[in-house]
């Protein structure tokens, strides 16, 4: 009798190659002939589908009714029952973001959250994405101006009194251009959080200041940010600046919902610097629910068809496109490859959040989050772990 | 010796593995009952490895009751690059087929004693009980495996030095890099693979013409190592038209013709050899070892009732 070797053979595109799967990592079936003379234990036929990495999202501030932003008495419970529900869009891991909100409200929220692995329960949680305080007046967009901070001390004081705690934290958007910042950027990198430039009216060189003191991402390219200027370019500058340390890369995240960004400054984007370039949805409550009001924040928000606005205004406050929605636009808007597409969903942000040893590659010993498609990339099944945790 | 002429490589891969599927069909192998197939690895069995997955795919044939054993394998060379011919073996056959790792025997190259390594492959293969067919290629000095120019005829499986035109010939496998070549592996003896029931010898392309000659057109010697098999009991040298540009055309145009007639000749041999049955029965045969017939008879009927011809 055969001992199980516990491994599960998922074929994909008319058996042009194999996937296989054990203990939740991607096997290398070589080493399983080789040195246990194993074989698969069960077949999975994806019938064609192509099979990618699972979507992960670094910008996401709710859905299907829930906010992340708001103390609600059950907070893990709105952030699982959001990532339950994003299985279907093929995001297997994400960073529940808050935004601009008074200390009391991050008091309260983050300690309810460890980093957990996803599962049959939903999509795993790399840590929060800390969407201001710390940002620019000008440029807060749908942030509540009475919440904005500065730096007092230029240090970890600053963080501990608005956040309270920075366990659990993925990641921190901030105006480089406010003072004391550049010592806060590299105290926040040296703790292993990622730092993000965005809601900034910073020129070119402050904004390569921050990278050179850690930071290595930008928040949603071009929104809320001081325009290209052929003389300073400003944020959008980093793509293409020489001042960026040796051996790092800086990545940007961009709105592919045909709404934030014109198509046109997409491919601008995207051609001047592909491998930085990383899908988010910045999806708000209402993604996934139907047209009308809802609260984002400290405001409201209203639906208008896949438009978002700050109620009375015109200012977009977050997009509800969901991010297979965004795969599919991107590819089509800049003409790359179902490759590049699908990478700046998986393979980039895994990179620029330190994991790609094991999200975001379908190599051995990666975890194993995949996500099925077909030719057109609708979502056919999302897997985490090797297990089948949705199916269309 | 049978010589077998095929119009291009694409014709020559799909006739061997026709040859080793029908084989293999023909020996109704089980659990108590393996075929024993020795394989090579190179450029030269691609085409043929593609044809056996393709004919495994329609379910046309199982490798489940097949052990297999390799010709040679590089020493010192991880298991795992990409180079090595573990990785050649599971890239371009296992991993496509079902075949169990345990029947599969490829030569390790970085086993602590070598010497030891090789006695028991010679060891496994008599456990097998021999081996049915030997598939082989030749280099274009006319080596078999790596039993190059020198190598004793009757050599068994051992370790050998690899000489300075095949590390040449590897170096475009290593980057260019002639340092990181292997330069030395295990490799089945001439007495090796001689000891086979049967042997097929793979040969394509210009480049080895010269060494087919040699081969078979000269006498047996150690400096052409496949010449050896001229002396084997049951050996067919599958070859595409260029392969044969150094042969005399007398040879070329005897092979040809003899292809022909014994076609006929297999056929009406099979059909006369139908009998009387009373029940449905079926009967494999080969026609020309390319096409296989299943002959379908049913009862009290002399003759064949109807015959299907797989080519």
């Amino acid at each position: 009798h055969r001992h199980s070797s516990g491994a599960v053979r998922v074929c994909v595109c008319d058996c042009r190659e194999d996937l296989w799967v054990r203990e939740g990592r991607i096997l290398d079936p070589e080493k399983l002939f080789f040195d246990e003379q194993g074989y698969a234990d069960k077949r999975v036929d994806c019938g064609g589908n192509i099979i990618a990495p699972g979507f992960i999202d670094v910008q996401i501030n709710g859905g299907y009714g829930i906010d992340f932003s708001q103390a609600s008495e059950d907070v893990s419970g709105g952030i699982s029952f959001v990532g339950k529900k994003i299985l279907e869009h093929g995001v297997t891991s994400f960073c529940p973001t808050l935004v601009t909100s008074p200390p009391a409200v991050y008091h309260k929220v983050l300690p309810n959250i460890k980093v957990y692995n996803g599962g049959p329960h939903g999509a795993g949680v790399l840590g929060f994405h800390l969407e201001g305080p710390f940002i620019s007046v000008e440029k807060r967009g749908a942030h509540p101006e009475h919440c904005l901070r500065t730096f007092k001390y230029g240090g970890l004081q600053d963080l501990m009194e608005a956040y309270g705690s920075l366990d659990n934290v993925a990641m921190v958007t901030l105006a480089p251009e406010l003072a004391k910042s550049q010592s806060v950027v590299q105290e926040l990198c040296q703790r292993g959080i990622t730092v993000s430039l965005g809601h900034s009216v910073a020129n070119l060189s402050q904004a390569e200041e921050a990278v050179q003191h850690g930071a290595s991402f930008i928040t949603h390219l071009f929104n809320a940010m001081l325009p290209f200027h052929h003389r300073d370019p400003g944020i959008v500058g980093l793509l293409t600046s020489d001042q960026i340390p040796a051996g790092r890369t800086v990545y940007y995240g961009m709105i592919a919902d045909g709404i934030h960004t014109n198509p046109a400054a997409l491919r601008i984007a995207h051609r001047a610097h592909p491998l930085g370039l990383v899908l988010v949805t910045d999806a708000i409550t209402a993604m996934g629910l139907p047209p009308g009001r809802h609260t984002l924040g400290q405001q409201v928000i209203e639906i208008q068809g896949l438009h978002a606005y700050v109620a009375g205004t015109t200012t977009l406050c977050g997009s509800i496109a969901t991010m297979d929605m965004c795969v599919r636009h991107f590819k089509h808007a800049s003409g790359c490859s179902v490759e590049e597409a699908l990478e700046a969903a998986s393979l980039h942000p895994a990179q620029l959040l330190g994991i790609s040893n094991r999200k975001g590659k379908l190599d051995f010993g990666s975890d194993a989050d995949l996500v099925f498609l077909d030719d057109a990339l609708n979502i056919q099944a999302t897997y985490i772990s090797g297990e089948e945790v949705w199916r269309k | 010796m049978k010589l077998i002429i095929l119009n291009d490589y694409d014709q020559a891969s799909e006739w061997a593995a026709k040859y080793i599927r029908n084989k293999i069909l023909l020996f109704k192998p089980g659990a108590d009952r393996y075929f024993t197939l020795g394989l090579p690895t190179g450029s030269t069995p691609l085409g043929c490895y593609k044809k056996l997955i393709e004919y495994y795919k329609k379910g046309e044939i199982s490798f489940q009751y097949v052990k297999t054993f390799n010709m040679d394998e590089y020493v010192g060379l991880p298991r795992d690059h990409p180079e090595s011919y573990h990785s050649f073996m599971w890239n371009n056959f296992f991993k496509h087929i079902d075949i169990k790792a345990e029947n599969t025997h490829i030569l390790d190259g970085n086993a602590a004693n070598l010497q030891d390594e090789c006695q028991a492959f010679e060891d496994k293969i008599k456990a097998a009980g021999g081996i049915e067919l030997f598939v082989g290629g030749i280099g274009p000095d006319g080596h078999i495996a790596f039993n190059e120019p020198g190598s004793s005829l009757v050599s068994r499986t051992r370790v050998k030095t690899l000489a300075r035109d095949t590390i040449l010939a590897n170096a475009r496998f290593f980057d260019g890099d002639l340092s990181k070549v292997p330069t030395m592996a295990l490799t089945v003896g001439v007495g090796t693979v001689m000891d086979a029931k049967e042997v097929m010898i793979l040969i394509t392309g210009a480049h080895k013409a010269f060494a087919l000659y040699k081969a078979i057109e000269e006498g047996v010697n150690h400096m052409w190592t496949v010449s050896a098999f001229q002396q084997h009991p049951q050996t067919v040298f599958v070859c595409d038209e260029d392969a044969t540009l150094e042969l005399r055309v007398k040879t070329v145009k005897y092979f040809k013709g003899e292809a022909e007639s014994k076609t006929h000749d297999a056929h009406m041999d099979l059909l006369k050899h139908s009998g009387c049955i009373e029940s449905l029965k079926l009967h494999y045969g080969l026609v020309d070892n390319a096409s296989l017939i299943i002959a379908v008879k049913t009862q009290i009927v002399e003759n064949v009732d109807f015959c299907i011809i797989v080519c």
